[in-house]
Order: structure tokens, then C-alpha cells, then sequence
């Protein structure tokens, strides 16, 4: 009996221990769904190496929970009355990885890298920034060649991650392979196709909103493996869970799903006027025959059946959750009966055409469910099962009818619309070419008042919306899967996942 | 045995060269411009044409071969463009890793295939052949993938016995490196076995039926040493052929095993670099494994002489 008080007392301490341990080593380990490119901001092109670079790169700006522009490495910021140039605050006492100071220097340095550097992916992203001023040694100023609405939601992703002068010059091409910014984690070590390894910075700027020691991704592309890994305890948190694996997750208390609607969109691009191929479909030449098959498509059964319900019905290139989306062109319903009647119109019976799509399972799913549903207004659809690089070939030399693909999103609409539609532009595989809708777009760009810019991109959406160069069909969720002791995962609408205030308990 | 050997050795050469040409050639007729698949989402026009620049993408196929050739002669396979490392430096990388996977499974298999074969021929057409030829079956027709995911399942989310994915080197643990290929190996080995085991068997029916061994049984001797050193012995000609090919197979036909458990391999490698378009990662992979397979082939050869006096001659 008297032995009973120590034990309790034991027991005490070691739960104080237990409790105190977090605190000691902890690692979190994230299962992503592709292995990453270079780890260079300047050179990166992927969605999953920004979830990654979360990790190591810090940037100046970045975006909330509800799209907000919020300081990261700039507190402040300013715009010219003309908006032709962009004055930013710098963050007192910021270091990088290596111990060299974040001031408006590096930050010159960095943006003239992104422009400059042979092969640089943020060539574009930045091209209308003349030239970097260094006002004191917190302070910068972008200047710019005309106003461009869309430059803070750029310094909000890669164009504005900040890295070393001194590592970068030392490194040269090879950056990529040891990054050093000024994140919250150092890199340690990649194994190529195998994992990224990362750990605490201890001079992070941001210390205390960081609970991990350790960072750890590894990618799995198989969805099936990849959730398994999170099953057997190896890893903590998973992106991309496949949607049909969602509801068994969400029955086991183990595990927390937190479904997050994509900035980007999944559609259908028709070609219009890529190439002479668009003439020769009726879908090609004729408003009124691409009319009809959007009113043959129910976008919330195509959601339901070929996403299993994890995706948002759209027809924008922005989600209906979004403050730029025009609320007046709703989404439509379907009509297979207003379909048939605008075929008669249009005098075509039975149009055919085929409809390339990547080769995986879901991809192949809705073109299955597009397929079936336009055939009940009289559409012959050909699935054509591609590639992916190789369908982007076809796409880009306009040797294709209709492609159903996705776009990742940009914070701003911009990054939705002006690279996809306006004439001539590196995406534009539709061929869509309109002077006004062009005249819109561009004028949104330059417009620094959002209210504006709204009612500019309501009026393209509605050219859109007639000419259907894009058939936008719904917003995916992006799935991260995580175990239920991780707490505080922000719900950014780029998808990607801070590591600022997650939390693992014991 | 000199002479043999030296026409071998010099039959390398063109078959290298062909081998070459071939890769090239075909990799040309992928569809798809590498430039736009590495230019990522953005498929800015600058991009475009500075990697169609880099890579050489825009001369002649003639001369990107002949830039190739003469970066590979002297050892030099090229850069990969997606993640920006030497060739050559990838292949070091990532061939300890699928030697050591293809080994380990090229031992299950052995072990497996060459006993249930033996057994089968022995105690031909009595329950145990029965039981081995239904096992080689089964290990023929179960995908690698499948079998591999049902074992993730098994093991490491209901059993928690082993790791479910990545890998661990053995330099740094030695037995979370083990733990973490027994699933991979036992897979990828499973189906060789089944190949082997069907090779085995029928080697040894026929070699048990020939007149030497008629002879060495009624010599007297202990029916052991008739199957194990005289039967065996010439049964395993064939049957290294087939292991010295399997095992080239396994260096570059891993892919699924190693995109299931994900083992960062040479099967990856390659599988990742033909999505991408990494021209030159491809190229290099190939050449070198077509290089291991001709390797391989002649030592089979060699083999033979070490097994079947016959051939000494």
C-alpha cells in the first residue's frame, strides 16, 4: 500500500516527460503523390515541389485561407498612385540558411535571378518588372513597365521566395540540389526519386509557430500505397488521397481528411481554332453545337460519379466560392431536350467528335460520364486515351477536337485565364481569339481596384460563356489524409500545406 | 576457350553500337515534344526554346547522336534535365539499390524455383508436382502490383510487421534496410520462381531419363547423389542461361515492384524519365543495361564450361 504513492508519483513524472516530449525530436512525415523537380525556385515547374518548398523557401508575401494577400518576408507594402511600381517593407532580422542577412539586396538579387537565370520558369511571371530598387536596406521597389494586378499573388508563390546571393552565385545551375533560403527547415539530403529531408532552422524568423524538428517527404505515386503508408503508421500526413478511398477514411477515428476546393479547375478545351482540324467538327465551327453539349452534361452527377462527390460543380475559371466569379452566369443546368432542339437548329444530327484524355483511371472515369451523358443529346464522343506529354504535343500543335484538362490554379485570376484564352498565348490550345474578351483580360491585369477588376472578368466570362472555348466542369478537392493527433492545418485554397503552427501530439 | 572467348568479347562491340543506334532511334519516334513536357505547367515560349537549345533539340538527328556518342565514349551519358544531375551519377546512385533488390529476389527465386523443381521431376506426377506446378502458376499470373499492394495491406497496415514503402540504405541501418525489401523481393522473386521452377522441372525430366543416370543408378549409387550431382548438375545449363537473363531483366523490369514499395531504383528511374521526356536519362539507363545484358550473356557462357565439361573441349 505504501508503494502506491511512489507509483502514482512515477507515473506523474513520466507523463510530464511524456507531455514535455513533443517538444524533444519530432518528425513529421509527409507521403507525397509525385516526386518533385529541382529544388530551385527560379527553375521549378511542378505543383508537388511547391509543397515542398513550403518547407524550405520563404517568400515575400503569401496568401490566407480565404485568398488574402498576408506579409511573409515583406510586412508592408505600397503601390505607386500610377501602379506602375510596388515599394516593399522588408522583415527586420532575417536570415538565411546560411547565416547571410535577408535585406533588400538579396531580394534584388533574387528577382533578377528569376528573370534573368537561362531556363528561369518566372521569366514570365515577372515580366513586367523593369527593374528592383534598393531603397535602404529594408526596403524595395519593383518598378514596373505597365500596372500589373497580378504581381503580389506572384510574390505569393515561387517568383517571390527569396534565396541566398551568396549560396545561389556559389551554386549556380546547381542550386536546385541544396537549396538555401530562408525558410523554416534547412535542407539535409534528397535521394533522387526517394525522400527530401529537412530540419529546424533555428534562426527561423517565425520560430515559435514551428513544432517539428524534422520534415521528411517521400513520394509514392501509387494512391492505393501512398494511403496505405498512412495506415501502418509511417507516415503522418498524405497528399492526394484518391476520392474513392475518402469515405472509408473519414470512419476511422485514426484519421482526419481535409478536403480543400482547388484555385484551379478541371474542363474540357475544344479545339475552335487551333488548327484547321477545328473546322472540321461541327463541335469546332458551330457556338450553337458546343451549347448543346454543355446543356447535355449534368456537372453535379459528373462530380458525384466520376469524383466520387470530391469536387465542386463550376463554370468559370474561377470556383463559385471565389469573389471574382460572376454571379451572373450561373452554372447551367442540363436540358438534353434544349440539346437536341439546338442541334436541329444548327442542322447537324449525331455530331461526332473525339475527346482526348490522360490515360489514368480517374481521368478515364469522366470521360466516361461525359461520354454517356452527350450521347442521350445525340453526341457520338470517341474517347481517346493519351499520354500525357504526348497529349500536350497534340494540344499544342491543335491536332486534337476536345481535351478534358486541369490547371493547378494561380492565387489571381489572372493566372486562370489570361495564359489560357487571350489569342495566341502559350496555353491556348482552344485557338480562341477575341478582340474584346482580349481587351477585357488585359485591361484586368493593369486595374488595381478589385471591385473593378470583378466587373472587367465579369464581361469575359460571359464571352466565355457564349463562344465555350472551355467547358469548365468542377474544382477538385485537393485531399490531404492525416493522422487525427495533427492539428492546426491551415486551409489554404492553393493546396499547399504550412508548416507554420501544425502540431503533432504524442 | 581463348579463341571462343575473343570472338565473344569482339562481338560486343557491334552489338553495342546497334544497340545505340536503336535507343536513339526509337526514342525519336516517341510522340511528344521533350521540350514542352519539361517546360512545365507554364510552357512559357522562352523556356521552350532555351531547353530546345540546351538539349540540342532543334539540329539534326545525325548530329544529337553523333553529340551523344561522343559524350558516352567518353563516359559522359549527359544531364538529366528534370532533376539536373549527371547520368552517369544517377546510375551509381540508384544501381546499388536494384542490385541489391534483384539479388535478393533472384535468391527467393533460386531458392524456391530450383527446389520446387527438383521436387516436381522427382515426384513427378504425385501431390507434390501437383502442389508445385499450382504454385507456378499462381506465381505466373499474379501481377507483381497486385500481389504487392495485397501484401502492404497484410503486413504492414493489419500486421504492422514491416514498412510499407521507401528505402532505407544499409549503410545507415542495416535491418530497417532489410525489413524493407523482404515484401519487394519476395514479390519480384515470386514470379521468377514459378519461371524457374518450370525450367527446372522439365530439365530435370529429361535429364533423369537419359542413359547416365540409368547407368549411375544401377552402379548403386544413393538416388541423393544421383539427383544432386549428376542429374542437377547438367539440368542447371539451361537454367543458368535463364537466371543470367532474368537477372538483366530484374535490373530494368522492377519498374512496378519498385513503384509499388517505392524503391528508388533504376526501374524508377527510367519509368519517371520516359514520362518526362528525360532524353538523355533514358538513353544512358538503357545503354547501360544493355550493356549489364550483354555482360551477363557472356558470363552465362563462361558458366558453361565451368558446369558441362562437354564444352571444354
Amino acid at each position: 500500500m505504501k508503494i502506491a504513492p511512489r507509483i502514482r508519483c512515477l507515473a506523474t513524472a513520466l507523463a510530464f516527460a511524456a507531455l514535455a516530449l513533443p517538444a524533444a525530436a519530432q518528425t513529421l512525415r509527409v507521403g507525397l503523390a509525385e516526386d518533385p523537380d529541382v529544388l530551385d525556385p527560379t527553375l521549378a515547374r511542378t505543383f508537388v515541389g511547391r509543397i515542398v518548398f513550403a518547407a524550405v523557401c520563404d517568400k515575400l508575401v503569401d496568401i490566407d485561407e480565404n485568398l488574402k494577400i498576408v506579409p511573409q518576408l515583406a510586412t508592408s507594402w505600397q503601390w505607386a498612385p500610377d501602379n506602375k511600381s510596388l515599394t516593399m517593407k522588408l522583415r527586420p532580422n532575417v536570415t538565411f540558411h546560411d547565416g547571410e542577412k535577408m535585406d533588400a539586396e538579396a531580394v534584388k538579387f533574387s528577382i533578377e535571378r528569376h528573370k534573368t537565370m537561362p531556363g528561369s520558369n518566372r521569366k514570365g511571371e515577372l515580366a513586367p518588372v523593369s527593374s528592383v530598387d534598393v531603397v535602404d536596406p529594408l526596403t524595395v521597389r519593383l518598378n514596373l513597365s505597365a500596372p500589373f494586378a497580378p504581381l503580389l499573388a506572384q510574390l505569393a508563390d515561387r517568383a517571390g521566395m527569396i534565396v541566398s546571393p551568396k549560396a545561389a552565385k556559389a551554386a549556380g545551375e546547381k542550386f536546385g540540389s541544396n537549396p538555401v533560403c530562408a525558410g523554416p527547415f534547412k535542407f539535409v539530403e534528397r535521394v533522387k526519386q526517394g525522400r527530401m529531408v529537412f530540419e529546424r532552422f533555428p534562426n527561423y524568423w517565425n520560430k515559435d509557430a514551428i513544432h517539428f524538428d524534422r520534415v521528411v517527404y517521400l513520394p509514392i505515386v501509387d494512391s492505393t500505397a501512398r494511403l496505405a503508408s498512412l495506415q501502418s503508421g509511417q507516415f503522418d500526413v498524405i497528399e492526394r488521397t484518391a476520392p474513392s478511398d475518402v469515405p472509408a477514411l473519414k470512419k476511422d477515428s485514426r484519421f482526419h481528411v481535409l478536403p480543400i476546393v482547388e484555385i484551379g479547375y478541371q474542363g474540357i478545351d475544344i479545339n475552335i481554332g487551333k488548327s484547321d482540324r477545328a473546322k472540321a467538327t461541327p463541335i469546332g465551327r458551330d457556338p450553337r453545337v458546343r451549347e448543346a453539349f454543355e446543356l447535355s452534361l449534368d456537372r453535379q452527377a459528373i462530380v458525384q460519379v466520376a469524383m466520387d462527390g470530391e469536387a465542386l460543380p463550376g463554370n468559370q475559371w474561377v470556383a463559385p466560392t471565389n469573389s471574382f466569379y460572376a454571379k451572373s452566369v450561373p452554372i447551367p443546368k442540363r436540358d438534353v431536350a434544349k440539346a437536341k432542339a439546338l442541334l436541329q437548329q444548327a442542322g447537324v444530327t449525331k455530331p461526332s467528335f473525339t475527346l482526348m484524355t490522360a490515360t489514368t483511371s480517374d481521368a478515364q472515369r469522366l470521360a466516361q460520364v461525359v461520354q454517356a451523358m452527350a450521347q442521350e443529346a445525340g453526341f457520338d464522343v470517341k474517347i481517346q486515351s493519351t499520354e500525357f506529354s504526348t497529349s500536350l504535343d497534340l494540344a499544342d500543335k491543335g491536332d486534337y477536337e476536345a481535351y478534358i484538362l486541369a490547371w493547378s490554379g494561380r492565387a489571381d485570376p489572372d493566372g486562370n485565364v489570361y495564359s489560357h484564352l487571350v489569342c495566341k498565348q502559350p496555353l491556348d490550345y482552344s485557338g480562341f481569339c477575341n478582340a474584346d474578351f482580349d481587351k477585357l483580360v488585359g485591361e484586368a491585369r493593369v486595374t488595381a481596384d478589385p471591385a473593378q477588376r470583378a466587373r472587367l472578368y465579369e464581361q469575359a466570362v460571359q464571352i466565355e460563356a457564349r463562344e465555350r472555348p472551355i467547358i469548365y466542369l468542377f474544382h477538385r478537392h485537393w485531399l490531404w489524409a492525416y493522422t487525427s493527433k495533427l492539428s492546426g492545418f491551415a486551409k489554404v485554397p492553393d493546396g499547399l500545406m504550412r508548416l507554420q503552427n501544425l502540431q503533432l501530439a504524442k | 576457350m581463348g579463341s571462343f572467348l575473343l570472338k565473344r568479347l569482339a562481338a560486343i562491340v557491334p552489338t553495342l553500337f546497334f544497340v545505340s543506334v536503336l535507343i536513339f532511334g526509337l526514342q525519336q519516334l516517341l510522340p511528344g515534344d521533350p521540350a514542352i513536357a519539361m517546360a512545365g505547367e507554364e510552357r512559357d515560349p522562352n523556356v521552350i526554346a532555351y531547353l530546345r537549345g540546351k538539349f540540342h533539340l532543334d539540329e539534326p538527328l545525325p548530329v544529337r547522336y553523333g553529340y551523344w556518342l561522343r559524350g558516352a565514349l567518353h563516359g559522359d551519358l549527359g544531364e538529366s534535365v528534370r532533376i539536373q544531375q549527371p547520368v552517369t551519377d544517377l546510375i551509381v546512385e540508384k544501381l546499388p539499390v536494384t542490385l541489391e533488390l534483384a539479388g535478393l529476389a533472384m535468391a527467393v527465386a533460386l531458392v524456391i524455383g530450383i527446389s520446387a523443381g527438383v521436387a516436381a521431376a522427382v515426384w513427378r506426377d504425385t501431390r507434390w508436382d501437383y502442389v508445385a506446378n499450382v504454385f507456378a502458376l499462381w506465381g505466373l499470373s499474379t501481377p507483381n502490383f497486385w500481389l504487392g499492394i495485397l501484401m502492404i495491406l497484410f503486413f504492414s497496415v493489419k500486421l504492422g510487421w514491416f514498412p510499407a514503402s521507401g528505402y532505407v540504405s544499409p549503410s545507415e541501418n542495416l535491418g530497417e534496410n532489410l525489413a524493407g525489401m523482404v515484401m519487394p523481393a519476395f514479390v519480384l522473386g515470386n514470379a521468377l520462381a514459378a519461371v524457374l521452377m518450370r525450367h527446372t522441372r522439365s530439365a530435370m525430366l529429361q535429364v533423369m531419363a537419359s542413359d547416365y543416370v540409368r547407368t549411375a543408378r544401377a552402379k548403386g549409387l544413393d538416388e541423393k547423389v544421383v539427383i544432386l550431382r549428376h542429374a542437377l548438375r547438367n539440368a542447371l545449363v539451361p537454367i543458368i542461361t535463364l537466371t543470367a537473363l532474368q537477372f538483366g531483366e530484374l535490373l530494368s523490369g522492377a519498374v512496378l515492384t519498385e513503384q509499388v514499395f517505392s524503391i528508388p531504383g533504376f526501374g524508377k528511374l527510367i519509368v519517371d524519365a520516359v514520362f518526362n521526356r528525360d532524353y538523355s536519362v533514358v538513353q544512358g539507363v538503357v545503354l547501360f543495361t544493355a550493356t549489364v545484358y550483354i555482360v551477363l550473356n557472356l558470363l552465362a557462357d563462361l558458366a558453361y564450361f565451368a558446369v558441362n565439361p562437354r564444352m571444354r573441349g
